[in-house]
């Protein structure tokens, strides 16, 4: 049976669950429903519950498992002179499942019957033929051996299915009928839907940490298979980033971890004043009209995807920085080779933080109590002088964890890097100079044709792993200071 | 002091420090302060009682402009502080807080040391030349609000670790730092309790004898006690305004009556 009737079943067989449930509830009591212990829908509940989670928990890692042991199984079964020259199992095994793949589907465009299916033999038909038909398109004819293969993979695969779509049936039936007996009216329904929404709860808030913890373990991994195959001092000490798909690479962090910190050292040097005075502005002396309309209209700047800011930086930022300080430009300076550099990634990613900045500012701005603002008026303060002397100084800790976060997205920043920046590594103070950062580097690093058993590109999950740090790190603090800050108010 | 010496407190007649003639105040469409008329004397304590929501507090806010900081907020009518208007277009309202002096319902010590707390008014208007002036002057007014000895051994730690009752004498201080000649008082013992009432109300008593103190206030105890001239206000409009003693022993108006007895509020 497919999946999705089965789970239609489910669904089928819960809704029957909560319509028996509630009317066996509401009979226990004899019709009085101020007799049971909760509301008759918390029994339906009970028994749709029964029947629905441990039947689709059953089936989803029943989907997950099944694959990867048919493939374990299968696999054994192709001897190794099977397996042509220069190519591997893992090609091997993949036609194998387009065969079967294939097999399944002229089945069911009525090209071959169920029977004639399990019959098919290299010498008869041309199978090749025959999967180019159903719209499987294969690379060579296909051997004796991966036909073998596909056709056991077609048994074990439709074995699995049909043991699957029993004991997912059988849970469900099973979890129905033992909820469904528990039924009474002094059954305390209520409490146990109760502790099923707080399991669902609870199980959304670990997926989210179990991820997390996922991506740094996959990282973590292929970086220790990085340091295996190059120096960890070349990587964290050397001075130069020269990666060659030949061997015998320089790769370095440094030059690049330069490049990243100096293009967010330009860009929170424009976003913070700036988005930090449009706070201020906003929260302070703007009427309730102008803030109605400038904060959603400030806002939509951090809408705007980062791809368009990168081409922001290409055609526009760019060329009018190079129109200044380029070859031939108004200056008559040539400190600029092209259009990208340090600066104009920089400006634009500034830009690009603004909103970020003023409105987390913003709303700590208005958290300080207007009780200070009028005890500060009262005394005969200016409304700038009431700013800088108690507002600010009271919302300094949450601005500081403001910036802090801006700094983290500026380092993590990728597509203006790209497009602004440049692609050369090297550690040079001239702000007009390409430059290039981490993120861009493993952009680099994976894309094209790559072999994931080199040092040049393993580099990019040591990469990741350093920024993800660094960010991680960044934000800690942030959230640290913002919380020191709350305590002082409440 | 109690209801029985009220007629016997010493009531000399001062010099009229703020006179306010047909006042009107609008938030919107809505009329909160209806022609109301007062003189408000030096050297004295007024207190202004009433229901909530009688415009008590609105009143007073306009007695130094802050309610210039709302937007929708309109005052007609004059106010006059020692004869000039200060609604006059001349005046600077910042300027005209340094002179009249708030102390707020809740104590709002800025988040900063006592000592930067008391010096900020000074700092601000440049009363004191040196740092020598500028710590006696936070002496001073530390003295005047009578917390110096609580705080002279700490005067670096934060304003908003004290108590309650340490916080708004510190803000007592802090307004008296600014040498103000007039003093507004909103609530200033509602989020105190009974023992930091008492030391404050004793505060305002001793205050008397430089400034002009006006106290909003729902204690109709805590005007009897601290205040010679007591104006009664009810939705918006001055019902009653005199001697303390009369108000409270002999009240003209019926509503005054009612209100002193407890029927209406």
């Amino acid at each position: 049976m497919p999946t999705f009737w089965l789970v239609a079943l489910l669904l089928a067989l819960s809704a029957a669950g909560y319509f028996g449930g509630r009317r066996r509830a509401i009979a226990s009591a004899a019709g009085n429903v101020k007799d049971l212990h909760s509301l008759p829908s918390y029994y339906g509940y009970h028994v749709a519950l029964a029947a629905f989670v441990p039947a689709i928990a059953a089936l989803a890692i029943w989907l997950l498992v099944q694959p990867m042991f048919i493939e374990s199984r299968v696999s054994g079964m192709i001897p190794a002179e099977a397996v042509p020259e220069n190519s591997t199992i893992g090609l091997v095994m993949s036609d194998v499942r387009r065969v079967a793949e294939g097999l399944d589907l002229a089945v069911e465009q009525g090209l071959l019957t169920a029977r004639e299916a399990r019959n098919v033999a290299g010498g008869e038909q041309d199978i090749r033929a025959l999967m180019g038909e159903v719209g499987v398109a294969l690379g060579d004819d296909v051997r004796p051996e991966v036909l073998n293969a596909s056709q056991a993979y077609r048994n074990l695969s439709n074995t699995g299915r049909a043991a699957m779509t029993a004991v997912v049936a059988l849970l469900s039936l099973g979890g129905f009928a033992w909820a469904y007996s528990r039924i009474h009216k002094d059954f305390r329904a209520r409490n146990v839907v109760e502790r099923a929404v707080l399991a669902l709860l609870i199980m959304a808030a670990s997926l989210a940490i179990l991820t997390t913890i996922g991506i740094v373990l996959s990282m973590l991994f292929e970086t220790k298979n990085f340091f295996g195959l190059h120096s960890w001092t070349d990587f964290f000490f050397g001075s130069t980033w020269a990666p060659n798909f030949r061997g015998g690479s320089e790769l370095s962090i440094l030059p690049l971890l330069w490049g990243t910190l100096y293009i967010s050292f330009i860009a929170l040097l424009v976003a913070v004043p700036v988005g930090l005075f449009a706070a201020v502005y906003l929260s302070e002396y703007a009427s309730g009209a102008v803030r109605s309309f400038a904060k959603p209209l400030l806002e939509i700047l951090a809408g705007i995807p980062t791809i368009v800011y990168g081409l922001f930086a290409l055609l526009t930022v760019g060329p009018a920085l190079a129109s200044l300080f380029a070859k031939g430009g108004f200056l008559g300076v040539e400190w600029m080779a092209g259009a990208t550099s340090v600066l104009t990634a920089g400006l634009v990613m500034g830009i690009m933080l603004i909103p970020f900045v003023s409105s987390l500012s913003d709303d700590i701005i208005n958290a300080v109590p207007q009780a200070l603002r009028d005890g500060s008026l009262g005394l005969g303060a200016t409304k700038s002088e009431t700013v800088r002397q108690v507002v600010m100084p009271a919302a300094l800790p949450g601005i500081v964890g403001a910036v802090l976060l801006a700094a983290s997205r500026a380092i993590g920043e990728t597509m203006i890097v790209v497009m602004g920046a440049g692609a050369i590594a090297k550690f040079s103070a001239n702000p007009l100079e390409s430059m290039t950062t981490i993120t861009t580097r493993i952009v680099s690093q994976l894309t094209g044709d790559t072999d994931f058993a080199s040092p040049e590109t393993l580099v990019a999950f040591a990469l990741g792993l350093t920024l993800f740090v660094l960010t991680l790190g960044l934000n800690v603090l942030a959230l640290y200071i913002v919380r020191k800050y709350r305590e002082q108010y409440e | 002091m109690n209801d029985m010496t009220l007629m016997d407190k010493t009531v000399d007649t001062q010099k009229i420090k703020i006179a306010a003639k047909d006042v009107n105040v609008y938030y919107g469409d809505t009329h909160a302060i209806k022609d109301v008329n007062v003189e408000i004397e030096d050297n004295t304590v007024t207190a202004f009682i009433g229901p909530s929501g009688c415009g008590k507090s609105t009143f007073l806010r306009c007695l130094n402009r802050m309610n210039d900081t709302i937007s929708t907020c309109k005052v007609k009518g004059d106010i006059l502080l020692d004869g000039e208007d200060i609604y006059d277009k001349r005046v600077d309202p910042v300027q005209l807080r340094a002179k009249v002096g708030m102390v707020f319902q809740k104590p709002n010590p800025f988040p900063k040391s006592i000592y930067d707390n008391v010096a900020y008014g000074p700092r601000i208007h440049g009363l004191a030349k040196n740092k020598a002036e500028l710590d006696e002057i936070v002496e001073k007014s530390l003295r005047r609000g009578a917390i110096w000895d609580e705080v002279k051994d700490r005067l670096d730690a934060p304003g908003t670790g004290l108590s309650g009752g340490q916080q708004q004498r510190l803000c007592i201080a802090r307004a008296v730092a600014t040498e103000p000649e007039v003093l507004l008082m909103d609530e200033p013992c509602s989020a105190l309790d009974p023992i930091a009432t008492a030391q404050v109300e004793e505060l305002i008593d001793e205050l008397r004898s430089q400034y002009s103190v006006v106290i909003v206030t729902h204690s109709m105890q805590q005007a009897a006690r601290v205040s010679q001239k007591t104006a009664f206000f009810h939705l918006g409009s001055l019902v009653e305004f005199g001697h303390t003693g009369t108000i409270f022993t002999n009240p003209e108006d019926p509503r005054t009556e009612s209100y002193i007895t407890g029927r209406i509020g």
